[in-house]
C-alpha cells in the first residue's frame, strides 16, 4: 500500500536532492569562476557558468535520469534484475550509427552533428529490428525479447570491431573517445527538446507505474489483472529504448547507471514503481552530474571518460549497498 | 443453477499438437469443481483459456455469455481472478504489496482508495496473511506465500477464482486449510476452479470433478462418478482401490503402476490394518 504522505516524502527527498546537486555543481570547477561576478555580466565568468558549465551539468541531469528510467522500465519489461539499456542492443545499435558516421566522415546534417544523427538513427533501426524480430503477430515475450536484444547487441559490438580495424588513426581516435561516452555542453535550445521529451517519457512512465509493478511479477499475473498486457509491453519497449537512444546519441554510451541506479533504490524504497521511476530518475540524475563534475575536474585540465567514473564510483558503492542489506532481501 | 461458464467444443494447438480438444463442459456459480489429470493433459493450457490469457483457440468459451476473449480486462478481472501456478519474484515486492495487486482492476490513478484498502485487509483476514504481510515475497515460505497470493485473488472480490494447483508445495496443514477455504467461498456462492494432482483433496473437498486425458474430458461428475478404478487406471495408468473415507467420500489407495508386479511389503501394518490393495 502507498500513502501519499510516502509518496510525497519520497519523491519530493529525491527530487530536493537532485536541485541541490543543480545548483551547487556548476560553481565547481577547474577555474575559480563566482556566481557573484556571472550575474553581474563579468567575463570569462559568466560564459564559463553559464555556457560552458550550466548547460554540460543539465545534459548530464537528463542523461542520467533518462538511462536511470530506462534500466528501471527495461528491467519491469524482461522480469531481469540485469536488464539495462545495453541489454536490447539500442546502446549499440547507436554506437554503430555513430561510427559509420565517424568512418565515413560525416560532419553535419543541417545544423545537427552527424554523429548525433546517426547514433539516433542506428538506435532506432536496432528497435525496429529487435520488435520485428520478438513479436509474434500482436503478442510480444519478453524472453525472444530478450534473447534478440542480446544477438543483435553482440552483431552491432562485431560490426564496431571491423569499422574499428579497418579505420585510420584519427578516426579510430574518434572512436574510442566516442565509445568511451562524454557529456559536453550543448546549445539551450537542444536541452530544452530534450528535456521536453524526457520529462514527457517521465510522466508516461510515472502514469503507467502501478502497471509496471504487475507486469514486473509476470506477464500472465498482469493480464488476468485487468493490464492491456502487448499495449503495455509494446509501451514499455518503445519509452525505454527512446530514451536511451536519445540520450546515447549525445553522449556515447554511458554504461552501468541504468543498472546500479535502479536497484540502489529498491534496496532504498522497496520494488514499489509508483516510488521506484520518480526516485530513480532523478537519483540518476544527480549521481550522473556529481559523475561529470569529478570527470572534469580530477585531472583538471585533462577529462576522464564518464563511462569510466560511472563504473569506479558507482560500482564499489553498489557492492557496499548489495553486501549490507541483501540479508533483508534474498533469503 | 446458471452458468458461469459455457465451453462449446473448445480446442488449443500448440505447434502440432492438440494440447486442448473438444473440451465441453458448464461451471456454475456455487460449485468448487476440481480439474484433475495426468502431466501434460492440458490442464493448465484449459486454465488460460478460462482465464481470458489465452486469445488464440478453437470453439467457444462463453464466460457470462460472452466471448472471454471478447471482455474487457479490468472488467473481467473484477469478476474473475486467477492463480498462477507458482509465483516466482525478480524483485523485492512485499506480502502486502503483492496483495494490492489484486486491486488493479479497480484502481483509478495511483493511489488506493479506502475501499481497496478494506478490501485488502478482509482477504488477507480470510487466508490469515496479515503477520507477514509486511516482509518480502521472496522470504516467505511456501504455505505464507500461497496465502499471500490467495488474498489477493480475493481482493479482486471475484465471483469466479480459478486456481492452478493452488496445493503444491504446501504443507498437510495448509493444503487442508486451503481446500476448507475454497469450499467455504463456493458454499457462499462463488464459482471455484482448482486444477490438482492430488485425487484425495478433491474427493474430501469439490463438488464436482473433471478427469482430463490427453486434451480431452474423460470423465466429469460428483466424486463417487468420476472416482472409479476403471477410469483412474484408463487414465492415470496406475492400480487403484476406492473405499469410502470416514465422510462418506471416496478414498483412493493408489497401488502400483499397471501391469507391474506389486511388492512385497516390507513390514506388516502395526495394528493389523491393511491396505485394500
Amino acid at each position: 500500500m502507498l500513502s501519499r504522505r510516502r509518496f510525497w516524502l519520497t519523491v519530493g527527498s529525491a527530487a530536493f536532492f537532485l536541485l541541490v546537486v543543480l545548483a551547487v555543481m556548476p560553481l565547481v570547477g577547474s577555474s575559480d569562476a563566482t556566481l557573484a561576478r556571472a550575474l553581474a555580466g563579468q567575463s570569462p565568468d559568466k560564459e564559463i557558468l553559464f555556457y560552458a558549465r550550466a548547460p554540460r551539468v543539465l545534459l548530464a541531469a537528463l542523461a542520467g535520469g533518462a538511462l536511470a528510467l530506462a534500466g528501471v522500465v527495461f528491467q519491469a519489461l524482461l522480469r531481469d534484475a540485469l536488464a539495462e539499456p545495453y541489454t536490447l542492443g539500442v546502446s549499440s545499435g547507436a554506437a554503430l550509427g555513430a561510427v559509420i558516421a565517424i568512418c565515413f566522415g560525416w560532419r553535419s546534417v543541417g545544423s545537427f552533428p552527424a554523429v548525433w544523427l546517426a547514433a539516433f538513427a542506428g538506435a532506432t533501426l536496432t528497435i525496429l529490428l529487435v520488435v520485428s524480430i520478438a513479436s509474434e503477430g500482436r503478442r510480444m515475450s519478453s524472453f525472444t525479447l530478450l534473447l534478440t536484444g542480446v544477438t543483435i547487441n553482440a552483431m552491432c559490438m562485431a560490426a564496431i570491431l571491423f569499422l574499428h580495424y579497418s579505420a585510420g588513426f584519427t578516426q579510430s581516435f574518434a572512436i574510442v573517445r566516442w565509445l568511451m561516452g562524454g557529456i559536453d555542453a550543448l546549445e539551450y535550445r537542444t536541452l530544452g527538446m530534450l528535456a521536453a521529451s524526457i520529462l514527457f517519457a517521465l510522466a508516461l512512465a510515472v502514469w503507467k507505474s502501478n502497471d509496471l509493478n504487475l507486469l514486473a511479477v509476470g506477464e500472465e499475473w498482469a493480464a488476468t489483472r485487468g493490464v492491456h498486457l502487448s499495449a503495455l509491453m509494446f509501451f514499455s519497449f518503445l519509452l525505454g529504448s527512446f530514451l536511451t537512444a536519445s540520450v546515447t546519441a549525445l553522449t556515447g554510451p554511458i554504461g552501468f547507471l541504468g543498472l546500479i541506479v535502479p536497484h540502489a533504490l529498491r534496496l532504498a524504497v522497496g520494488a514499489d514503481h509508483r516510488l521506484l521511476v520518480p526516485a530513480s530518475f532523478c537519483v540518476g540524475a544527480a549521481f550522473l552530474v556529481l559523475c561529470d563534475t569529478v570527470a572534469r575536474t580530477a585531472l583538471a585540465p585533462e577529462e576522464i571518460p564518464i563511462g569510466v567514473i560511472t563504473a569506479m564510483l558507482g560500482g564499489p558503492f553498489f557492492i557496499w549497498l548489495l553486501r549490507s542489506k541483501r540479508s533483508s532481501l534474498w533469503v | 443453477m446458471s452458468a458461469v461458464y459455457q465451453l462449446d467444443a473448445v480446442g488449443v494447438r500448440l505447434g502440432d499438437a492438440n494440447v486442448v480438444q473438444d473440451v465441453s463442459l458448464e461451471f456454475h456459480a456455487a460449485e468448487l469443481t476440481a480439474i484433475v489429470g495426468p502431466n501434460g493433459a492440458g490442464k493448465s493450457t484449459l486454465m488460460s483459456v478460462l482465464s481470458g490469457f489465452r486469445r488464440h483457440y478453437e470453439g467457444r468459451c462463453l464466460f457470462r455469455g460472452r466471448e472471454i476473449s471478447q471482455w474487457k480486462k479490468p472488467e473481467l478481472s473484477r469478476q474473475m481472478a486467477f492463480i498462477p501456478q507458482m509465483l516466482r519474484l525478480e524483485f523485492p515486492f512485499t506480502g502486502e504489496q503483492v496483495v494490492f495487486m489484486g486491486r488493479t482492476p479497480y484502481c483509478n490513478g495511483l493511489f488506493e482508495s479506502s475501499a481497496d484498502r478494506e478490501a485488502v485487509r478482509r482477504a488477507m483476514e480470510l487466508t490469515d496473511a496479515s503477520p507477514f504481510a509486511q516482509r518480502p515475497f521472496q522470504a516467505l515460505s511456501g504455505g505464507e506465500r500461497q496465502r499471500i497470493v490467495l488474498a489477493g485473488a480475493l481482493a479482486q472480490e471475484p465471483e469466479v477464482l480459478l486456481l492452478d494447483e493452488p496445493t503444491t508445495f504446501l504443507d498437510l496443514k495448509h493444503q487442508i486449510q486451503t481446500y476448507s477455504l475454497l469450499q467455504r467461498l463456493a458454499r457462499e456462492g462463488m464459482a471455484v476452479i482448482a486444477v490438482t494432482h492430488d485425487l484425495n483433496l478433491a474427493s474430501s473437498y469439490s463438488d464436482r470433478i473433471v478427469v482430463l486425458s490427453r486434451g480431452r474430458v474423460a470423465a466429469d461428475g460428483k466424486p463417487w462418478e468420476v472416482l472409479r478404478a476403471e477410469i483412474l487406471r484408463e487414465v492415470f495408468e496406475v492400480d487403484v482401490e476406492i473405499r469410502p473415507d470416514h465422510t462418506g467420500r471416496p478414498w483412493v489407495y493408489y497401488c502400483q503402476p499397471s501391469g507391474e508386479t506389486p511388492e512385497q511389503p516390507i513390514e506388516g501394518p502395526p495394528d493389523g490394518a491393511a491396505n485394500p490393495c
